[in-house]
């Protein structure tokens, strides 16, 4: 469900983007989905088949690049993928703190196709 | 024909957000402060709600309320006399920006005060969407057990204050206090934690006052 208006939102920036680029259609989207975006690329693509119909995007390729989640530790300077039910530190032991890698959600380009 | 590759980089979010920013704008120019309460079903976010309006007596409280088809919660807090409407979102699993700013005609905001908003009861995405919320207020029950941080950690990253409710339930659940408060103070350095009785109001007095002196 909570994909939808979020695969609209998708829809909206490439075709603007296309506009002012003088595009008749468009090919590709590539969007970072971050691991903890908490957005599913499976429900995306479905939505994104059915919205996209008689816009600009209608049979654009969607192409994912997903990021997985990394935490940090600042006493060994180091990024880490957490354990389940543990935050910590692969090196030292301590508990490190969340960061934003894993957390992108963004559309990075567009392949489109002009007169 | 040509085919040309063009940068975009444009957050998702951005729209949303855009508006999330202009509705916190505007009520807190009014002195509305506004509280985005996230939590579980069941975790007593509503029972919350109530108490924390009884100990905030002197400042006008507005609600809304979010649910997916419901309406109970808002019938409660009327009889209450106290000022809420109701969004249901017909299923979406948390609230956004727009939806909360196309909500706001339906209350007066004759006074200055706070507004509670009641995000749809989920862990997951009500963290990932913004508002309009000048603070993230999560509520979750020690009935849950004390392994939520580790499950949601972004809803316990994101949260200014936590509420830890039902705690006479601590003994019957094994709930381990030592767990909970790592896993939480590993997401979140700063956010106090309150440990608080809806049935019996206890604890719930030390929120309302570092509520106010948040709010300012
Ligand atoms: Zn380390």
């Amino acid at each position: 469900m909570h994909e939808y208006p979020i695969t609209e939102q998708i829809i909206k920036i490439a075709s603007e983007k296309a506009k002012e680029n003088n595009a008749r259609s468009i090919t590709r989207i590539t969007l970072v989905v971050g691991e903890q975006s908490g957005f599913i690329g499976e429900s995306i693509q479905m939505y994104f088949d059915i919205i996209s119909k008689d816009t600009l995007c209608e049979g654009a390729v969607l192409e994912m690049e997903n990021i997985k989640a990394k935490w940090y530790c600042p006493d060994c300077n180091i990024h880490y993928a957490r354990q389940p039910f543990s935050f910590a530190c692969p090196d030292c032991g301590n508990d490190g703190m969340p960061t934003n890698i894993g957390k992108e959600f963004y559309v990075k380009d567009i392949e489109i196709e002009t007169e | 024909m040509a085919e040309k590759e063009i940068q975009v980089v444009q957050n998702i979010f951005d729209e949303n957000d855009r508006i999330a920013f202009a509705t916190q704008e505007k009520l807190g120019e009014m002195g509305v402060f506004v509280v985005n309460i996230m939590g579980a079903p069941g975790a007593g976010k509503t029972s919350s709600i109530i108490n924390l309006i009884q100990q905030l007596s002197e400042n006008k409280v507005y609600v809304i309320e979010g649910d997916i088809e419901s309406d109970i919660d808002t019938v409660k807090l009327k009889e209450l006399g106290i000022e809420a409407i109701q969004i249901n979102t017909n299923g979406a699993c948390h609230l956004d920006a727009p939806t909360i700013q196309s909500s706001l005609d339906g209350l007066s905001f004759d006074k200055p005060g706070l507004l509670f908003i009641e995000n749809i009861g989920n862990l997951v995405c009500p963290a990932e969407f913004q508002i309009g919320e000048h603070i993230k207020m999560l509520i979750c029950s020690a009935a849950e057990g004390s392994d939520k941080p580790y499950k949601y950690p972004l809803a316990f990253e994101k949260a200014d204050v936590i509420l830890l409710t039902k705690c006479d339930l601590k003994t019957y659940v094994d709930f381990n206090d030592e767990f909970f408060l790592k896993g939480v103070r590993a997401l979140n350095k700063t956010a106090p934690v309150f440990e608080v009785n809806a049935k019996t109001g206890q604890g719930f007095e030390d929120v309302a006052e570092w509520l106010l002196q948040r709010k300012g």
